[in-house]
C-alpha cells in the first residue's frame, strides 16, 4: 500500500479528520460552553456582552464542522453513511438545534421587550446544551460501541443511545465546553462580569474535573477495547499522563488568574481527549459490539487512493488559508469585548 | 405511513427547496455591496457607506439562514442518503470538501469583519473582507453546481465493485470537475444568483422611492441593482441556450419532458405554454412549428428523440410538472430582461424614477427571480428522475437503510414547523430592517464617547 512520511493514505486520511474534528471541539467548543453558561448572567448589558465575546467568530468556528463533515464524506463515505444513518434521530436534533441556536444569536438583539429578549437567551442556553449532549451523546456511544451485524447494519434502536455510559460522556463533554467557554468569556470581559465570571470559571473547572476523573475511570474499567493499544504499547502511556498535567494547569493557572494559560491549556485538553479517543479505534471507525469483526475499519471504509491523495493536496492547500484568516480575525476582534451598534 | 423513499424525498425536495431562497440572495447581494462599497472608496461620497452598511446588516441575515439551511443539506446526505453517499462519495465527497476549506470558510472568516469591523480595520482592509465574501459565496457556488453537475452529466470516473456494492471511483479530477454540463450550469446559476440580489436590491430602492423616503440613496441602489440585473439578465440567454444544448446531447429524456415532446419520428415544435396529459401521452398548446427542432438541430425539419422513445422505468413520470416549471422558468427569463431594459430605457431619458407604475413593478419583481430559480432546479432534478446520478444509480436504491420511515416522518415534520417559523421571522426582520431604511453615517468620535458613558453606567450598576 502507497504511503506518505511511513502512513498509509486510509491512516492519514483518519488523521485529518481527528485533526479537524479536534479544531471543531477547540474553537466551536468555547461559544457553545459560553452559549451553555448564558442563563447565569443575570443582568442585560452582561447577556449582551457574552453574546457578543462570541458574536464576530461563531460562525467562523461552525465552519469546522461543515469540513469535518464534508471531510469524513469524502475519506470514509461508508462512515458518513452509517454513522449519520444510525443516529437519526440524534443528528436531526443537533441540526434543528444548530438552526435555533443561529437565529436566537441573530434575533435577540432586535426588539427591545424584555420577553422577547428573554425567549432567546432561553432558546440559545437550550440549543448550545443541547448541542453539547448530543455531540457528547453520540461519541460516547462511538467509544462504546455500537451493536452492528455482519453487513454493517444497525441492530438496536433509539433507546441503545441511552446507556449509562454514554450519558456520562455526554455530561463530561458538556462540563468541559462550559470550562472552556467560562475561560474565553472572562478573558474578554472586564469590571464586574470579569469579577462574577472569575468564580463561574472556578465552579466549572471544580465540575469538569469531578467528570474527567470519574469518564476516566469509568473507561478504564469497562471499555476495554479503548485501552487495549494503550497494554500493547506502554509508551502510550505518556498522553493519560500528559492529560492529567493538563487538567492540573488549567486548575493551577486559573487560581493564578492567568486565564490566556488557562484557555490553551483547555484547549490542548479538548485535544488530548480526542487523541486518546481516536487511539483507541484505530485502526477502526465504527466498532460493533455485537462482534469486533463487524466492526467498520478505515481500510474497508476508505475512498480510493486516488481521491485520497488528491483530497490531502486539497487540505494542504486549503488549511494553511482557514487557519490563517481565522487567526486574522481573532487578532482583530482581540482584546476586551465592547458594545456598539453594530452588536448583537 | 408513506414510504421511506417518498418520506425522503419530500423532505430533501422541501429544504433544499428551503435553503435556495438564501444562498442566491446572499451571492448578488455579495456583487452589489463590492459595487456599493468600491463606490465609496472611489467617490469618497457618504451616501454609499450608508447603503453598504445597511445592506451589509441584510446580507448578514440572509447569510446566517443560508449557513444554518444548508448545513442541513450536508448532514442530510448521511442521514437519508446514506447509500448514495457511499456511492458517490469518493467523487462528490472531494467537491465537498474543497467548497468547505476553500469558499465557505472564506465567507464566513471574514464576514465577522464585515459586520464588526467598520471601526477595527482601515477602509481598505473592509473592501478587501467585501470581496472576499462576495468570492467565497460565489465559490460556494461553484463546487456546490460542480458536484450537483456530475450526477447530472458523469465523467471521469470508473465503477469498481458489484450490484448495490458498487461505487464510483474518481479517476481523473480535472474531468470531473469540468464535467460536460458543469461550466453551463454554473454560468446559469451563478447568473440567476445575481439576478436574485439585484432585484431584491431594486425592489427596496423602489419601494422607498415610491414612499418618498430615503430617496437619495434608494437611487443609488437602484442603479447599482440595475446594472448588475440588466448584464445577467442578458447574459442569461446565451447560458440558458447552452445550458438546453447539454440536456439535448447528454439528457434527452430531460429535454423531451420539459418540451412535452413524444414522438421520436416527428418534428418537435416549441412550446410558449401548454399542458402535458401522462396517460395519453399527449401535449397540448400554443407553439412555434419545429422549433425545438431547430434549436437541437439547427432545422425546423430534424426530428427530436421523445418520451416514448425510453422505457417508462428510464424517464422521468412527472412529465408535465417538468413541463411547466421549465416554462415558467423561460417566461420569467424573458420578463426580467424586459424589465431591466424598460429600466435601462427611462433611466437614460432621466425619467425612471419618476414612473410610478415602472417603480410599483419593482417592488413586486423581487419575487420573480425566486420563481425562476426554484422552478428550473426543479426542472433540472425532477427531469433527471428515475436517476439520482445520472445513468448509473435510482433514486430508489440510494437510500439510508437504517432508517425507518417514523422517523422520517419524524424529522420531516420538525423541519416543516422550524423552517415554517424561520421564514416568519425572516419576513419579520427583513421587514423590521427595511422599514428602518439606511442610517446616516455615524461621527466615529461620538461613538467611542458613548462608549465610556456605558462603561461608566456599567460600574455604577454592579451585577447583583
Amino acid at each position: 500500500m502507497e504511503t506518505i512520511f511511513g502512513l498509509d493514505l486510509p491512516t492519514l486520511w483518519f488523521l485529518v479528520i481527528g485533526g479537524l474534528i479536534t479544531g471543531y471541539g477547540v474553537l466551536d467548543g468555547f461559544d457553545l460552553g459560553a452559549g451553555a453558561l448564558h442563563l447565569f448572567f443575570n443582568k442585560e448589558e452582561s447577556r449582551r456582552l457574552a453574546l457578543n465575546a462570541i458574536g464576530p467568530v461563531w460562525d467562523g468556528n461552525e465552519v469546522w464542522l461543515v469540513i469535518a463533515g464534508g471531510a469524513l464524506f469524502a475519506g470514509f463515505p461508508l462512515v458518513y453513511g452509517t454513522i449519520l444513518s444510525i443516529f437519526y434521530v440524534p443528528f436531526m436534533l443537533f441540526l434543528v438545534a444548530l438552526i435555533f441556536r443561529g437565529i436566537s444569536i441573530e434575533f435577540r438583539g432586535k426588539e427591545p421587550m424584555a420577553w422577547w429578549r428573554k425567549m432567546w437567551d432561553v432558546a440559545y442556553m437550550v440549543s448550545s446544551t443541547g448541542i453539547t449532549l448530543l455531540l457528547g451523546l453520540i461519541l460516547g456511544n462511538l467509544i462504546h460501541g455500537l451493536p452492528m451485524n455482519e453487513k454493517h447494519e444497525f441492530t438496536g434502536g433509539l433507546l441503545t443511545f441511552f446507556h449509562p455510559y454514554a450519558l456520562l460522556i455526554a455530561v463530561t463533554t458538556l462540563s468541559l465546553f462550559m470550562l472552556h467557554g467560562a475561560i474565553y468569556l472572562v478573558m474578554k470581559t472586564e469590571n464586574r462580569l470579569y469579577a462574577k465570571l472569575t468564580v463561574l470559571v472556578n465552579n466549572c473547572s471544580k465540575f469538569f474535573i469531578l467528570c474527567f476523573i470519574l469518564s476516566s475511570m469509568v473507561t478504564l474499567i469497562y471499555i476495554p477495547h479503548m485501552t487495549d493499544e494503550f497494554k500493547e504499547h506502554p509508551w502510550l502511556f505518556v498522553l493519560p499522563m500528559l492529560a492529567v498535567l493538563t487538567v492540573l494547569n488549567i486548575k493551577r493557572n486559573i487560581d493564578a488568574r492567568k486565564y490566556f494559560t488557562a484557555f490553551v491549556f483547555s484547549s490542548c485538553i479538548t485535544a488530548i481527549l480526542l487523541i486518546l479517543f481516536a487511539i483507541g479505534l484505530y485502526p477502526n471507525i465504527v466498532i460493533s459490539t455485537t462482534n469486533p469483526a463487524f466492526s467498520i475499519s478505515i481500510y474497508e471504509a476508505a475512498s480510493s487512493p486516488k481521491s485520497l491523495k488528491i483530497m490531502l493536496l486539497i487540505a494542504a492547500i486549503g488549511t494553511p488559508l482557514v487557519i490563517s484568516y481565522t487567526i486574522f480575525v481573532f487578532w482583530t476582534f482581540r482584546g476586551k469585548v465592547k458594545l456598539n451598534e453594530m452588536s448583537y | 405511513m408513506p414510504s421511506v423513499e417518498i418520506l425522503s424525498r419530500i423532505q430533501f425536495a422541501f429544504t433544499i427547496a428551503f435553503h435556495y431562497i438564501y444562498p442566491p440572495l446572499s451571492i448578488g447581494l455579495g456583487v452589489c455591496l463590492v459595487i456599493m462599497e468600491g463606490m465609496y472608496l472611489r467617490t469618497g461620497i457618504k451616501l454609499y457607506e450608508d447603503i453598504t452598511r445597511f445592506w451589509i446588516k441584510i446580507f448578514a441575515l440572509i447569510f446566517g439562514i443560508g449557513v444554518a439551511t444548508g448545513i442541513v443539506m450536508e448532514f442530510e446526505f448521511g442521514t437519508n442518503w446514506a447509500t448514495y453517499s457511499r456511492y458517490v462519495g469518493d467523487i462528490f465527497g472531494s467537491a465537498l470538501a474543497a467548497e468547505g476549506i476553500f469558499a465557505f470558510a472564506l465567507e464566513s472568516g471574514f464576514l465577522g469583519i464585515l459586520l464588526f469591523g467598520w471601526n477595527r480595520v482601515s477602509k481598505g482592509v473592509h473592501f478587501f473582507s467585501t470581496i472576499m465574501v462576495a468570492l467565497g459565496s460565489i465559490f460556494s457556488a461553484l463546487w456546490i453546481v460542480i458536484a450537483n453537475s456530475w450526477q447530472q452529466t458523469p465523467t471521469g470516473y470508473m465503477i469498481e465493485g458489484e450490484g448495490l456494492q458498487a461505487r464510483a471511483v474518481i479517476t481523473d479530477f480535472w474531468e470531473m470537475v469540468f464535467n460536460p454540463s458543469s461550466v453551463d450550469r454554473f454560468s446559469h446559476v451563478i447568473l440567476g444568483s445575481f439576478l436574485a440580489g439585484a432585484f431584491l436590491v431594486m425592489s427596496v430602492g423602489a419601494w422607498y422611492i415610491v414612499r418618498n423616503r430615503f430617496v437619495e440613496p434608494a437611487k443609488a441602489m437602484f442603479k447599482v441593482g440595475l446594472s448588475v440585473a440588466a448584464i445577467a439578465a442578458l447574459a442569461q440567454l446565451f447560458t440558458g441556450h447552452r445550458s438546453a444544448e447539454y440536456v439535448s446531447h447528454y439528457q434527452p429524456a430531460k429535454l423531451a419532458a420539459m418540451e412535452g415532446h413524444w414522438d421520436s419520428s416527428a418534428v418537435a415544435p416549441m412550446y410558449l405554454f401548454g399542458w402535458v396529459d401522462n396517460k395519453s401521452g399527449k401535449t397540448t398548446g400554443l407553439a412555434v412549428p419545429g422549433g425545438l427542432s431547430f434549436l437541437t438541430h439547427g432545422s425546423f425539419q430534424a426530428s427530436v428523440t421523445g418520451l416514448n422513445a425510453f422505457p417508462v422505468t428510464e424517464r422521468p413520470t412527472a412529465v408535465n410538472f417538468v413541463f411547466q416549471t421549465y416554462h415558467i422558468m423561460v417566461a420569467i427569463g424573458m420578463m426580467l430582461i424586459a424589465l431591466t431594459l424598460a429600466a435601462l430605457y427611462f433611466l437614460w431619458r432621466k425619467q425612471l424614477f419618476n414612473k410610478k407604475w415602472l417603480m410599483t413593478l419593482f417592488v413586486w419583481a423581487v419575487l420573480l427571480p425566486q420563481v425562476a430559480n426554484q422552478a428550473g432546479w426543479y426542472a433540472a432534478e425532477v427531469g433527471r428522475q428515475p436517476w439520482v446520478v445520472y445513468g448509473l444509480l435510482r433514486t430508489s436504491d440510494a437510500l439510508s437503510k437504517d432508517v425507518k420511515a417514523n422517523q422520517v416522518m419524524f424529522s420531516l415534520i420538525l423541519f416543516t414547523l422550524v423552517y415554517a417559523l424561520l421564514f416568519v421571522l425572516f419576513i419579520y426582520l427583513l421587514n423590521k430592517k427595511i422599514q428602518h431604511g439606511p442610517a446616516m453615517t455615524h461621527n466615529e468620535e461620538d461613538e467611542s464617547d458613548a462608549f465610556s458613558k456605558r462603561n461608566i453606567k456599567q460600574l455604577q450598576n454592579p451585577e447583583h
